[in-house]
């Protein structure tokens, strides 16, 4: 038998290297992710090394100066508007504090809040749900009638009631967003805890004489961790949305902080003399949710696209 | 069908006493609930009176059977911003502005998304198709907040068509009306799109094609009918979207209704007004999921509680 070399890779000669690594980059949503990184990432974890300015301070010498594309506005050769510097790129607030330094501050703000709160908010919703669905009976009513009430409650009234009653803080805006956010999971991960308890393997572990608890937490949990993985994705972006939403409306974060909700409140007032105020802050929030929501999607896609219609 | 309705007014009950609850927990969470109830300025006077119209002196069942009964006799306590008004006439004085303009981003809204939806499922796949599906992106990422200042900063201060802020005529409504009928705007183009899809691919349609009947009596007539049964039981939801809506719309635009008025009363911590708005709008938020629900029951039979 003659020996017949059997090739051990395909050769591949037609594809180079760098159309290798293009075809394989393209799989990643990188217009999200790019945004992602340079709006919300890459400015919360360095604010203090890339801010240019301090976001709390201000001159008000310096107080609503235009962005730095903006040319001075002169009347008979004298200057009655001063034009942008490169000293405050993005131009300054009304205490004359820089906008873009507090953009990036910002960055921090939100995504501290969302990841907390998405991060309380999946932990309670998914144990619940694991217990609701695999015990059943009363306690599987009583967390489904929390889930629907939670769910008929209005967020922002519901926030606008702890705020007046306990005050606007850091911790109200995430107890606030947990507290809406936990029901979508708890709905998710019993539906699928009840199909899951029902399977072979589940039996097998009770009849190997595991506890409740190891079942749940053994057995049934990295089956549903996809599914919450992608929620929790998917909702970063709503919880960023609703964080700015009731920052906005004085019911979120307290100032001075920077929060990107608040410096758009800020700016309301201002819009006629100084539209970069609101602007500018309303722009990152729109291009992180909007980057988020698309990031969502494409976890979905990959982990778990029965989740489509959610 | 009536053991459904009976379950369903049930759990809507439940949903009311719930939130109710929910408030009278918050007011007593912090300790003494005078300090919430009450603004910093208020005399010793002011204390006295409160505690006895609310039971305070009496343990917390007794007080809640006080509190709940206050409220079915109408009686949500007094106001401390506005002086001599109680929270009641306040938020109905405040209503009809926030109907109003409602009302007008519904019309608005279906008017624009109800057509759209259904172009964009007959010309699934084509550019148009695309771009329907990036306004609805769009429509879930904008903050509503921020849109309504872009929309004043041009059609009010660039282009000086609109006024910014505050109430008059029709002129005064239209920037507030897209504002907050925007977002709803993406959701029913979304559900109107969807659910034609799903009935463009049914036999009858099929049937309605053979016969020879045009496209445009096939679509505008067979399908859209059947496909709007979705669209219609979203309107639980919309109508809660615009009533959190118009606390943000109302505070963007200095608009004069309720929503404005539940945040003028949080910055001035006037709990009795922001707990009798958001009781306001907690109730007509139930209704009308409860009544979308029971209508939803009526046109399709499937759905029952067993």
């Amino acid at each position: 038998m003659a020996n017949i070399a059997l090739p051990t890779q395909l050769p591949s000669p037609s594809i180079s290297g760098t159309r290798r690594i293009a075809a394989q980059v393209r799989q990643y949503p990188i217009f999200p992710i790019t945004v992602l990184l340079i709006v919300l990432v890459i400015p919360a974890i360095f604010a203090g090394q890339i801010a240019p300015q301090d976001p709390l301070k201000g001159s008000l010498r310096n107080r609503l100066q235009p962005p730095v594309w903006t040319p001075a506005e002169t009347v008979n050769g004298v200057e009655v508007k001063p034009g942008g510097t490169w000293r405050h790129i993005l131009g300054t607030d009304k205490q004359g504090r820089d906008m873009l330094s507090r953009i990036i501050y910002g960055a921090r703000v939100s995504l501290t809040v969302s990841l907390i709160a998405v991060f309380i908010a999946g932990v309670i919703g998914t144990s619940l749900g694991l217990a609701a669905g695999y015990f059943g009976g009363s306690l599987d009513h009583l967390v489904m009638r929390i889930v629907d009430i939670g769910l008929s409650i209005p967020a922002i009234l519901l926030a606008l009631v702890l705020v007046s009653a306990i005050g606007a803080s850091f911790g109200t805006v995430i107890a606030v967003i947990a507290g809406i956010f936990w029901s979508r999971y708890a709905r998710m991960v019993r539906g699928d805890t009840l199909s899951i308890k029902a399977q072979d393997f589940v039996a097998r572990a009770r009849v190997a004489g595991a506890s409740n608890f190891r079942i749940m937490l053994r057995h049934i949990f990295p089956n549903v961790v996809n599914t919450v993985i992608v929620l929790g994705t998917l909702e970063i972006g709503q919880v960023i949305l609703l964080e700015a939403t009731l920052s906005f409306l004085g019911a979120g974060i307290p100032k001075p902080t920077p929060a990107w909700g608040l410096m758009v409140s800020d700016g309301r007032e201002l819009i006629v003399e100084a539209w970069w105020v609101a602007m500018f802050p309303g722009v990152a929030i729109l291009l992180t949710v909007l980057s988020l929501n698309l990031f969502g999607d494409w976890v979905r896609d990959k982990l778990d696209p029965k989740l489509r219609n959610v | 069908m009536q053991r459904f309705i009976v379950v369903r007014v049930f759990h809507s009950l439940i949903a009311l006493v719930a939130i109710s609850v929910i408030v009278f927990g918050l007011a007593r969470i912090t300790g003494n609930p005078l300090d919430v109830l009450l603004p910093i300025e208020a005399t010793q006077e002011d204390f006295d009176r409160v505690e006895r119209a609310w039971g305070l002196d009496k343990p917390l069942p007794l007080q809640y059977f006080k509190y709940v009964s206050n409220i079915l006799q109408g009686d949500f306590g007094d106001s401390f911003k506005w002086q001599d008004k109680t929270a009641r006439e306040l938020v109905v004085s405040r209503f009809p502005a926030t109907l109003q303009l409602a009302s007008l981003a519904l019309v608005m809204s279906v008017i624009l998304a109800l057509p759209i939806g259904v172009i964009v499922a007959v010309k699934k796949d084509t550019a148009i198709d695309y771009l329907g599906k990036i306004v609805a992106l769009l429509g879930q990422s904008l903050p509503s907040f921020w849109l309504g200042i872009v929309l004043m900063w041009i059609f009010a201060v660039q282009l000086d068509l609109l006024p910014t802020s505050g109430k008059g005529g029709i002129k005064h409504m239209i920037l507030p009306a897209v504002a907050l009928g925007w977002f709803q705007v993406a959701a029913i183009m979304r559900l109107t799109r969807s659910s034609l899809l799903e009935v463009l691919d049914t036999e009858y349609v099929k049937l309605a094609r053979i016969k020879g009947l045009s496209e445009r009596t096939v679509i505008w007539k067979h399908c859209l009918r059947n496909a709007l049964i979705t669209p219609l039981t979203y309107f639980g939801l919309i109508l809660g979207s615009f009533l959190t809506g118009s606390v943000v719309t109302e505070t963007v635009f200095a608009w004069p209704g309720v929503g404005l008025l539940a945040i003028d009363a949080v910055r001035a911590r006037d709990f009795q007004v922001v707990q009798t708005v958001v009781l306001f709008f907690a109730t007509i938020y139930i209704l009308a999921n409860l009544l979308v629900d029971i209508m939803y029951a009526y046109l399709d039979p499937r759905i029952r509680y067993d």
